[in-house]
């Protein structure tokens, strides 16, 4: 079982602060993100855009933002559990929690702070009959592409119009046996040089393209043998080992709504006068998944909040030690992997 | 002070609002239905405006008396991978609220 102080729900801009803020009071953490990579919305949804209103940054670029937050906190060696959703919470004797993801792993914390801001991002399904069928036990749906080596040699029909269409179609063309891309219209919209890439393989035959065109329906008893396709109105079938359906991910806030916090207008309610506890002791809930008077869902918020979370877990688990703000520039920063920084010392010295 | 508009909006429980909407705030369609909360947090505006989602997605009611900005790329593209996609189908963070499109008229459309 993982063991840490803060279990942080949320790897975007405000879970990965908070592990600089705990750090600072000697607090460790692990974060759990059901998307593969650290940054959140940031990294999945708009890693190219441009933020104008981070603090002492006139302009940066989500993703930019995301690589220096991980190098600010790297010292304090956060934890990660990528790629798997928060499923349920268990509250222990001690006042500690045991928290297990969808795939079974187990986390023991202190303390918990959901920083999970819209939610976890949940791939969007075609509407098509039996889907929910041929999505288990590997029977040939998947929405995602987590072991590019699953497909060596296989037949694949890949659905979608944007970037991870395009580029799974890419990588998958030297894997699988055949790719064949549908999308609803001719037009894609993705990064220029994908597009490109796209037409190449298309001319040399890599890779099939049907457009305008739609998956409307599966054969297979077992598992998947082939796909219905309606182009212009005309039907064709294609057979095929995976249909992998690209449209995109929504955010849903999933499980933790069972977790018996009290949530308002889909976000969780905390107590702003205080310290972002939720009506459970020991849950904080940060940045854009929480609720109260006058609310702005903005990172430089979610800062804040993480900020003086920090400072109330540290007094829960340490009643009465008296504990005076710190400023880095005066102390430094101690790392747990033994590195310091600080501030450069001046010179006493005469000039003569 | 420039002049408030008047929209009138069709939530997705088929209830009708008209509402006032201010020409000077930088404000979109998408922005005035959860300024007026006319639709669930979270279920609305979730890209923030980006044109990434179709959780702002509604139909033009009268698009023949209001003349609207034509869609771009990024709008047109993102309303081919919507569900319940209509002719008269927008994204309503790319409709700004200006005095041209006073008396509009939009519905809704279902959650994504």
């Amino acid at each position: 079982m993982i063991q840490t102080d803060i279990l942080i729900i949320g790897a975007g801009p405000t879970g990965l602060f908070t592990v600089f803020e705990a750090g600072l009071l000697k607090l460790k953490c692990h974060l759990i993100d059901a998307l593969p990579q650290p940054g959140g919305q940031l990294a999945e949804l708009y890693p190219k855009k441009p933020i104008y209103d981070i603090p002492g940054y006139p302009e940066v670029l989500a993703g930019d933002l995301v690589i220096n937050l991980m190098e600010q906190i790297k010292q304090f060696q956060p934890g990660f559990t990528l790629g798997e959703t928060a499923e349920t919470i268990e509250k222990l004797e001690d006042g500690s929690f045991i928290v297990t993801t969808n795939k079974g792993t187990q986390h023991q914390a202190k303390a918990i702070a959901i920083a999970g801001g819209l939610g976890t991002f949940e791939p969007r399904k075609p509407i098509l009959k039996d889907i929910e069928f041929y999505e288990q036990n590997d029977r040939g749906v998947d929405y995602f592409v987590k072991d590019p080596e699953k497909y060596r040699g296989k037949k694949i029909v890949i659905s979608g119009g944007g970037d991870s269409a395009l580029d799974w179609s890419i990588f998958l063309s030297d894997v699988a046996s055949e790719v064949t891309l549908v999308h609803r219209r001719n037009e894609f919209r993705g990064a220029l040089d994908s597009v490109e890439k796209v037409q190449e393989l298309k001319n040399s035959g890599k890779i099939k393209l049907v457009t305008p065109a739609e998956v409307i329906g599966f054969k297979g008893s077992e598992r998947i043998e082939s796909v219905d396709i309606e182009i212009n109105g005309a039907r064709m079938n294609v057979e095929t080992d995976y249909f992998i359906p690209l449209f995109g991910l929504t955010p849903k806030l999933g499980a933790i709504a069972n977790w018996g916090l009290e949530i308002e207008k889909n976000a969780i309610k905390v107590n702003n006068a205080l310290d972002y506890q939720t009506n459970i002791e020991g849950i904080y809930a940060i940045g854009d998944v929480n609720i109260y008077p006058g609310k702005l869902k903005l990172i430089l918020c979610g800062f804040h909040e993480a900020t003086l979370m920090c400072q109330s877990v540290y007094n829960r688990l340490n009643p009465g030690k008296k504990y005076v703000l710190k400023y880095t520039t005066v102390s430094g920063v101690d790392g747990f992997d033994g590195t310091r920084k600080e501030a450069e010392k001046a010179v006493v010295k005469s000039i003569e | 002070m420039s002049q408030d508009i008047t929209i009138k909006i069709t939530d997705r429980n088929g209830t009708k609002h008209e509402v006032q909407a201010p020409t000077d705030m930088n404000m979109n369609i998408m922005e005035l239905v959860r300024a007026y909360e006319l639709a669930e947090e979270g279920t609305i505006g979730v890209c923030g405006g980006m044109a990434m989602c179709a959780s702002c997605q509604c139909y033009i009611l009268n698009e023949n008396d209001v003349p609207l900005p034509e869609k771009s790329p990024d709008e047109d593209a993102m309303l081919w991978e919507a569900y319940h996609v209509k002719e008269n189908s927008r994204l309503g963070c790319q409709i700004h609220i200006t005095p041209e499109i006073n008396g509009l008229e939009v519905e809704l459309a279902p959650a994504q």
